[in-house]
């Protein structure tokens, strides 16, 4: 806020000049209209109001397997992401270090990147069953490409002489990697692994919604064909509040290590 | 939010014998994977019903070319991308260019769009399908809500840092509002615009085809898997690569078109 405003600011036109007060009001203006059209104006059988939502989350939770689902939910996010970020990291390095490979093989990478990959889908529940692998799986797909991309990116810019320098004077593979190439790509890298964690929530969801047995997309066909929109809207929310939470993991990683290399 | 996607990161310039051995090394990965899968196939015994011979995916490829048994699913998927598209970009540019007028309402919404921008919203499918249903609008809805994300925030993005001085100098000569906005804002705006709406035009077909695969009665999305149910191996991977090849050849013209905007 600047300097200037006046000092006997009446608190409310004071709080009304902070962008997140209005920003609040924002948010709890849309809870209201949710609230109201769905107590008055909507059939309950399709829209339940917000309170309710959230009074009746600990029934969500209370839903034999919904934990389970939740935590088996969260072990293919996980898997995958690590999966996705060691793949793409090797496959980057692969395809990033060496000119000719680079010319060859990135242009490759693009185009798969670009597909439609949910097409596919069908295919990854043949190969892998409708259970947790083929979630995994169908997450690295989403995830490592972004990876591979931005460490192709980090590393190419690398000048030759750097390596050459560092192979001279004796340093081993792995030193080369920890002490040259890896400080080098380190912001391109974190950019990459955040947009890796997009793609991997995207590609498990799907995979999720497509099919499953024991997943939190077997929850979600569940209350919607009970019309349980009351559930639904609950598995919604805690499912979003997770997207949020581990986008902003990723985030604070990112900024943080971008800040470390700037000093 | 910049797009990683499209950059190519390549050198502009490449060596003319370069470029040709790296053609070479292309061409032979693919002919290498086509061999392997047929070898696959045909002798090293992986089950049909997995992985169909090339030749056969290829001739279903032309059978469905030929027999025209696409067309109505290709209406209805392009139907649904094209009404998806023109509410979010109606409502995207025109929301952005509204908040983009104050500094104030910026700071209001554009991090709330952000953090809402970095949710699958492919989450909600089973809301849509709650309330539209299985048909063309539950997925017009989903496709519409999902790309207005980038849309509107890249309209406020580009409307909001046009430089003041522009404005101040058109306005001290004399420009009226209109003028004011075909001539200046609108100019300076525009290459960000129309990142925005390619990016959502590539979210909107990507989740169309989605929510067809996942939930639906019609539509490129829902035949991959009516296919894949009827253990029709060889046409569903046809199908695929038909509908890849859609998808490919629809971003590549918006692509082009972004580009040619930009450059005028």
């Amino acid at each position: 806020m600047t300097g200037a405003a006046p000092k006997r600011l009446p608190l409310l036109r004071g709080l009304a000049r902070r962008p997140w007060f209005a920003r609040a009001i924002v948010i709890a203006a849309l809870f209201a209209v949710w609230e109201i059209a769905a107590r008055w104006f909507v059939d309950p059988l399709f829209l339940s109001p917000p309170s309710e939502v959230v009074a009746s989350l600990d029934k969500v939770f209370g839903t034999r397997g919904v934990p389970a689902a939740l935590q088996l939910t969260l072990f293919e996010l996980t898997v995958a992401f690590g999966l996705a970020v060691a793949i793409g990291l090797a496959l980057g390095l692969a395809i990033g270090l060496q000119p000719l490979v680079r010319r060859s093989f990135f242009p490759i990478v693009l185009l798969l990147y670009g597909m439609p990959q949910v097409t596919i889908l069908p295919l990854f529940i043949l190969f892998f069953g409708i259970g947790a692998a083929s979630k995994i799986a169908f997450g690295v797909t989403h995830g490592v490409f972004p990876v591979i991309v931005t460490v192709v990116a980090g590393v190419q810019n690398l000048k030759p002489i750097l390596l050459t320098s560092a192979r001279s004077m004796g340093a081993s593979r792995w030193q080369i990697f920890r002490h040259v190439i890896f400080p080098h790509m380190v912001p391109s890298f974190f950019a990459g692994m955040r947009l890796g964690m997009s793609g991997v929530l995207l590609g498990v969801l799907l995979a999720e919604l497509y099919v499953s047995i024991a997943g939190i997309g077997y929850f979600t066909t569940l209350f919607t064909q009970n019309f349980d929109p009351t559930k639904l809207l609950g598995l919604i929310s805690v499912l979003a509040a997770m997207a949020i939470l581990l986008n902003a993991v990723v985030r604070r990683a990112e900024n943080r290590f971008a800040r470390r290399r700037a000093e | 939010m910049a797009d990683e996607r499209t950059e190519s990161p390549l050198p502009r310039k490449w060596s003319r014998a370069g470029r040709g051995a790296s053609r070479l090394i292309q061409a032979g990965f693919l002919v290498g994977l086509v061999v392997i899968w047929y070898l696959a196939a045909t002798r090293w015994g992986v089950n049909r019903l997995l992985l169909p011979n090339p030749v056969a995916v290829y001739d279903n490829l032309l059978d469905i070319l030929r027999s025209g048994e696409f067309v109505g699913d290709l209406q209805t998927t392009l139907g649904e991308l094209a009404v998806a598209f023109a509410i979010s970009a109606a409502g995207g540019v025109t929301l952005g260019y509204v908040i983009s007028r104050s500094r104030y309402w910026i700071a209001v919404f554009e991090p709330l769009f952000a953090a809402i921008y970095s949710i699958p919203i492919i989450l909600f499918l089973p809301l849509f399908v709650l309330f539209f249903g299985l048909g063309p609008a539950s997925k017009i809805a989903l496709g519409a809500a999902i790309s207005f994300f980038p849309i509107v925030i890249n309209t406020i993005a580009g409307f909001g840092n046009v430089d003041p001085l522009f404005v101040r100098v058109a306005r001290s000569m004399g420009a009226s509002d209109y003028h004011l906005f075909r001539h200046v804002l609108l100019p300076a705006a525009s290459p960000v615009i129309l990142t925005g709406l390619r990016m959502g035009f590539t979210v909107a077909l990507l989740s169309i085809i989605g929510s067809e695969t996942l939930a639906s009665l019609a539509g490129l999305g829902y035949h991959i898997v009516h296919l894949a149910e009827a253990m029709e191996m060889a046409r569903m991977y046809a199908y695929i690569v038909f509908v890849i090849a859609i998808a490919v050849a629809l971003n590549a013209v918006v692509s082009r078109l972004e580009a040619r905007g930009k450059r005028d």
